[in-house]
């Protein structure tokens, strides 16, 4: 499984990349093996403060549907709009065409708090 | 958790695996929507072992069969197999089963649900009476379920029985991969057409069947295909899956199986069941689809326009071959009739739905 060096992690599968203070979001690679085919992801926070591990959304695979954690406390701006015709880029390409937000974060620094790819990948080996 | 006689295989081929009803199963391979697809347009084979298979023998065995199910297996004519359910005293289903007929009037084989199995076996014991010879073969037989509409086609090779020829709901025994004693069935739970064949899991059986299979099938393309896809196949044709769409608290007629049940012979509580066909029942399972975009599953709410519960979801998914989200779930009858508009509870907000006519695909 593919956990790129650049991104940080959280252990509910949610990864995070910081552009200065803007980060995308997105779910691991192992997230969406776990989900399998994904149909439908639900995101309807956009302009909401959110605190860190708060609900932002919903994936709704084949077989079952899971939350969406922020991985930090910010505020959701844009939803990728791509998802709504083509779900399944968050099985194809979950880092890239797949991610689901982008949001203002409150504290850049939360986002070192969160774990490394090598931590990540041990967690979920 | 026990293993089929394939769970090696499985996980060889990198299957996602899970425990479902105690035994280590395969839920997906390539993922749900390639392999529900190949079903559909190709074949597929799936591992159902963890299936159950009790032999009834004896002068007796079908009044004891006639008794215990809701259909008439006195239909039934060697090579023969029919659906049919376990009412319980109350008019509930105990389970939902295969009635074989091997041999008229003496031998019968059940097939029932994995999560079932013990619970079948104490609820038809305790109706023998008459000494009906009783075998629970299921740890040692192997069942493989080959669907698709090329099924036939590529397993044919492998046999001398006329599998291409096999009606709906027949069988034959024979040689097959090499393997003696074999039983071909024209069944499935997928509405794809293709067989189901159970054999011994003995000395090298499963791998050479399971091999042959594969290699036969190499050049079309067959896929292994997991419970995953078994689900969305069987939820399109608007099948019912023990559990989530029919259980203990369930009658046959309000879940639609009105088909399966005769009252032209005794049964048990066929006096409840007659008189809900008499009187109608309260509640009806029906087939909807979701108007607005959300994905029902098992156990939200159904609520009218005015947000008062009518009903319950038994089954929902996204149907791969119609790419929409559909759904089973008992409504108050009134609600039934198709097009009636419904509202699915996904979690804070009722979505509309429309009751439509299965099967779906």
């Amino acid at each position: 499984m593919n956990f790129p060096d650049n991104l940080r992690y959280t252990k509910d599968h949610e990864w995070i990349k910081l552009d200065g203070n803007v980060a995308t979001i997105g779910i691991t690679d192992f997230a969406q093996r776990e989900l399998g085919d994904i149909v439908y992801v639900e995101i309807e926070t956009v302009g909401k403060a959110l605190s860190a591990e708060s609900v932002f959304g919903t994936v709704e695979a084949v077989k079952t549907v899971s939350d969406l954690f922020l991985p930090i406390s910010g505020t959701i701006t844009e939803v990728n709009p791509a998802l709504n015709s083509a779900p399944e880029l968050v099985n194809n390409d979950p880092y890239g065409e797949g991610w689901m937000a982008k949001m203002t974060v409150d504290n850049v620094a939360d986002v070192e708090a969160l774990m490394t790819a090598e931590a990540y990948s041990a967690m979920v080996s | 958790m026990k293993n089929t006689p394939f769970t090696h295989k499985h996980i060889a081929l990198g299957a996602k695996m899970a425990e479902f009803a105690g035994y280590n199963m395969p839920i997906s391979y390539s993922g749900i929507n390639d392999e529900h697809a190949a079903v559909r347009n190709n074949a597929g084979v799936f591992d159902v072992s963890h299936m159950g298979e009790f032999i009834l023998k004896g002068p007796d065995a079908l009044d004891l069969i006639q008794r215990v199910t809701s259909n008439d297996a006195a239909k039934l004519s060697n090579g023969k197999a029919q659906y049919s359910c376990l009412p319980n005293k109350e008019g509930g289903i105990v389970d939902d089963l295969l009635v074989y007929c091997i041999e008229e009037n003496k031998v019968y084989m059940l097939v029932v649900n994995a999560s079932n199995i013990e619970k079948d076996w104490n609820w038809i014991s305790s109706f023998n009476n008459k000494n009906v010879e009783m075998h629970n073969i299921s740890d040692k037989t192997c069942l493989l379920a080959i669907q698709g509409p090329n099924a036939t086609k590529i397993l044919q090779p492998l046999t001398d029985m006329d599998i291409l020829n096999l009606k709906y709901y027949t069988f034959a025994k024979g040689k097959f991969a090499g393997v003696d004693n074999v039983l071909v069935s024209a069944t499935g739970y997928t509405g794809s057409g293709g067989v189901e064949i159970y054999f011994e899991d003995k000395a090298d059986n499963a791998n050479k069947i399971w091999d042959a299979i594969f290699e036969a099938g190499k050049a079309q393309g067959i896929k292994p295909i997991g419970l995953g896809a078994r689900d969305t196949l069987r939820l399109e044709k608007a099948f019912c899956l023990y559990g989530n769409d029919i259980d203990d608290t369930t009658s046959p007629l309000e879940a639609g199986l009105g088909w399966v049940t005769k009252f032209t012979k005794d049964f048990t509580a066929k006096e409840i069941i007659a008189k809900q066909k008499q009187d109608g029942v309260e509640r009806k399972l029906v087939g909807f689809e979701m108007v607005e975009k959300g994905i029902p599953r098992h156990g939200y709410t159904i609520k009218d326009y005015s947000g008062a519960e009518i009903g319950v979801v038994t089954s929902g998914t996204q149907s791969p071959t119609l790419q929409k989200a559909i759904g089973l779930g008992y409504v108050r009858t009134v609600f039934s009739a198709e097009g009636s508009k419904i509202y699915i509870s996904v979690r804070d907000k009722l979505l509309e739905a429309k009751v439509v006519k299965v099967p779906f695909a």
